[in-house]
């Protein structure tokens, strides 16, 4: 019950500190002071407090994109095991719901921003999907070679146990996940070198774009969505990254807390630390993740 | 070739009186400016001065080698040929003759308005940016339309892309929107606004548009500029220079999304700028310049700290660049992206830091050498490629240059006055022309100011380095990524009020 409560807890608060923590210490690279930790939470506090503006030409579409991400995003957290700890629901097969919930909510954002008839948005949404066909393969070759080094088709028995054991006999593979899915990771939160959150160069973003038209509390929740989907995919990716047990269940949650700050401080340094790719070239970085992560199966299919 | 025998000649900041310079027939005139272009003239600038019914054509020539100046008329009535086809980089100057004359140049290939001015007839004013827009038609051909309103805080200017998915296929500008009619305002002039609208031409080119301008007003005069006045202008002209050329190198640098050059060079852009108020109390050098020598001296002891804010921001600076030659993502960015080749440049007339990326080293202060640069010379940055690294790499190279430059000249700043006062000039002189260029920080600002019978301002033309260089980030645009196009734009930086003037 109190890992329930923790939890949703964390699920609720802790995501928008993580783009603090990132906007932070890509201010100690840059030199400069840097917004406060919680600044994220002052943006959310103050687009929920405003109203909101439609074009006249978009219809309930536009309106329903982001509460269906969101919503997807909610649901998927439920899905996933913070840590070591098992996630509140969890089925044989969970998995492929957790991979295509995303696929939802993208697809949700997607007709959101077709449905404004902006060219900004229609190119940004053509980029999205692109972009995230390539990421797929990536996703479903890790959860495949979890599967199998696990054993079980759920995720939080793949992600919670033995994970430390599966290290010791199938390093390399594990290796060649750990990269593919940091650069999952990147590009599904649009971070650099992907896309860059913080331009106002309409013409060069990838997700932002499909948000220019909302405003107040529906941009206000994919905001918090954005914040969410790092948080829920940091949790995926530091399952396997750093299975790192102490066995004491509330000195596991530190561990859980502190994993995912230093994951934004390494987002946040490889942000400060190169420039963004040529949009051309973002396809080439994408399959050379699918390519890890496959070989990253063939090596457990020995 | 023989156009010294059809022109008159001057030197940069030279007069010439009207009688002097050379009527052509219109043919023999249009044959003349071919001629001297294939000889390696560049056209600076060319007007049309109406009175009654006939127009006069102005053509102001630059030569490369020697630092002549060349000038030639001609009267036409209602029309005149066009040249844009054979020479691109005249196609704008027909426009503007065509907007503010109401003569039409016979056979232009693309005749629109360039700022949308109240008609010369009617005196109505069209809507900026209404107009017929060149389209690429096909089943997968799409349009983009930026501006005039952008996301930044920047000046309005429309862009139309024909894009096929990624792919520009072609870009078209579309500007007009700042129009403030700086032209036309000065005409019966010098007024007292004078002086203060010619700093404001283009705001970020104070220095560089009110060195072109005390230029004509001291040539008209016959006021001469002290050595301790030529000597500090340098100064300001360099100092506006590097704060501009810095913060481009940031804004390329934050465009390709590296974050630690572009904010150092945000930051080192605010030094160069607090260095040129530590001169005349302005960042952006208003009040620094004025006919006859500088506003304000340079004491002893801000002498001592500018030199050390000086070595200061060099130091800073060459560690933000460094990390921007140096991160190989930023690199593969930069080169090979909005490539300009060196026969597209000369055609469409391209100046400035964007025509010495392409590897012609054009460089008024060399060629036609105004005050401090009579005595002291800079060398010419030049870069090879054409692409966004070599315009990158043209603007570091030149802030070293400029530092050099300043450092050199504080050490030995000549003694005396800085102005010399209004005592010794004489009244404006009438029925005279006068050009004047200078080399800005985007490349080379033309002032050309006709006199009436009373030594008052007839014409005044200004042409600045924007108004040849939009055509240039165009031609950058084909073929490119559309979202390349930021980086693009970045990398010329160009005035979008200087162009509207």
């Amino acid at each position: 019950m109190t890992d329930l409560a923790i939890h949703i807890l964390l699920v609720l608060l802790m995501p928008p500190l993580l783009l603090g923590v990132i906007g932070k210490s890509k201010a100690a690279f840059a030199g400069r002071t840097g917004a406060p930790y919680l600044q994220p939470y002052y943006d959310l506090a103050r687009l929920f407090r405003k109203g909101m503006v439609f074009s006249e030409t978009t219809t309930w579409l536009f309106r329903a994109g982001p509460i269906i991400s969101l919503a997807t995003l909610l649901t998927s957290s439920l899905l996933i095991p913070l840590g070591n700890h098992a996630a509140p629901i969890s089925f044989d097969g969970d998995m492929i719901l957790f991979a295509y919930l995303f696929a939802l909510g993208r697809f949700a954002t997607i007709l959101a921003a077709l449905d404004t008839g902006s060219s900004f948005e229609g190119m940004g949404s053509a980029r999205e999907a692109t972009y995230s066909c390539l990421a797929e393969p990536t996703l479903f070759f890790a959860l495949i070679v979890l599967a199998r080094l696990s054993g079980s088709l759920s995720l939080s028995t793949m992600l919670t146990r033995s994970l430390s054991a599966v290290w010791a006999t199938s390093g390399a593979s594990m290796l060649l996940l750990v990269a593919a899915l940091f650069i999952i990771l990147l590009a599904e939160n649009c971070r650099i070198p992907f896309d860059d959150p913080t331009t106002h160069l309409e013409l060069t973003m990838i997700h932002e774009v499909m948000a220019l038209d909302h405003s107040g509390p529906l941009l206000g929740c994919i905001q918090y969505g954005a914040a969410l989907k790092l948080f829920v995919l940091g949790a995926f990716f530091l399952n396997i990254a750093l299975p790192l047990r102490v066995g004491d269940n509330l000195s596991d949650w530190g561990l859980f807390v502190i994993s995912q700050l230093l994951l934004a401080m390494a987002i946040g340094t490889v942000e400060s630390v190169m420039a963004r790719l040529r949009l051309t070239r973002v396809p080439q970085l994408l399959i050379a993740g699918s390519i890890l992560s496959a070989f990253a199966m063939l090596l457990i299919l020995r | 070739m023989n156009l010294s025998a059809k022109v008159r000649t001057i030197k940069n900041g030279g007069t010439a009186h009207l009688g002097d310079i050379p009527l052509l027939p219109i043919d023999d005139f249009c044959q003349t400016i071919l001629d001297a272009i294939d000889h390696g003239w560049r056209v600076a600038s060319y007007f049309g001065v109406p009175q009654g019914d006939e127009v006069t054509l102005f053509v102001v020539l630059g030569y490369k080698v020697e630092g002549i100046i060349a000038l030639l008329r001609s009267v036409v009535k209602e029309q005149f040929p066009s040249l844009a086809l054979l020479c691109p980089q005249l196609q704008l100057f027909e426009r503007e003759i065509w907007e503010e004359c109401g003569i039409t140049p016979e056979g232009h290939p693309w005749l629109k308005p360039l700022r949308f001015i109240p008609d010369a007839r009617t005196g109505i004013r069209p809507l900026p940016g209404v107009m017929e827009q060149y389209r690429v038609t096909g089943d997968e051909i799409h349009e983009v339309a930026v501006g005039p309103v952008h996301a930044g805080i920047i000046e309005p200017g429309h862009f139309r892309f024909q894009c096929h998915g990624e792919e520009v296929f072609h870009l078209e500008i579309s500007l007009g929107y700042q129009h403030r009619g700086i032209e036309a305002r000065v005409v019966g002039g010098p007024y007292p606004a004078t002086l203060f609208q010619m700093e404001a031409a283009a705001g970020d080119t104070t220095i560089g548009h009110t060195q072109a301008h005390c230029m004509i007003m001291e040539s008209l005069t016959g006021r001469r500029v002290p050595h301790r006045g030529e000597a500090l202008r340098g100064i300001a002209l360099e100092l506006e220079r590097l704060a501009n050329h810095t913060g481009d190198l940031g804004a390329i640098a934050g465009d390709v999304g590296y974050l630690p050059t572009a904010s150092f060079c945000g930051r080192i852009r605010g030094e160069f700028l607090n260095m040129t108020a530590l001169l005349c109390g302005s960042r952006f050098g208003r009040g620094m310049l004025r006919p006859g020598g500088t506003g304000f001296d340079l004491g002893d002891r801000q002498r001592e700290e500018l030199l050390q804010r000086l070595e200061t921001a060099r130091r800073d600076l060459t560690i933000a660049v460094n990390l921007l030659w140096s991160a190989p993502s930023v690199m593969a960015r930069l080169e090979k992206t909005g490539t300009v080749s060196l026969k597209d440049a000369r055609e469409i007339g391209l100046v400035g830091p964007a025509l010495r990326a392409c590897g012609e080293a054009r460089d008024v202060r060399k060629e036609y050498p105004f005050g401090i640069y009579r005595t002291r010379q800079l060398p010419v940055a030049i870069a090879t490629t054409g692409d966004v690294h070599a315009r990158a790499l043209i603007r570091w190279r030149e802030a070293e240059h400029s530092l050099d430059f300043i450092r050199e000249l504080l050490g030995e700043l000549p003694r005396g006055a800085t102005r010399s006062g209004p005592h010794a000039s004489s009244p404006p002189a009438p029925e005279m022309l006068c050009v004047a260029f200078t080399e800005g920080w985007r490349g080379p600002i033309c002032h050309v100011a006709l006199t009436d019978t009373h030594g008052l301002f007839r014409k005044y033309k200004i042409t600045d380095p924007s108004f040849h260089n939009w055509s240039g980030l165009a031609l950058a645009m084909r073929n490119q990524q559309i979202s390349d196009f930021p980086l693009c734009n970045k990398s010329f930086n160009l005035s979008y009020c200087g162009f509207d003037l």
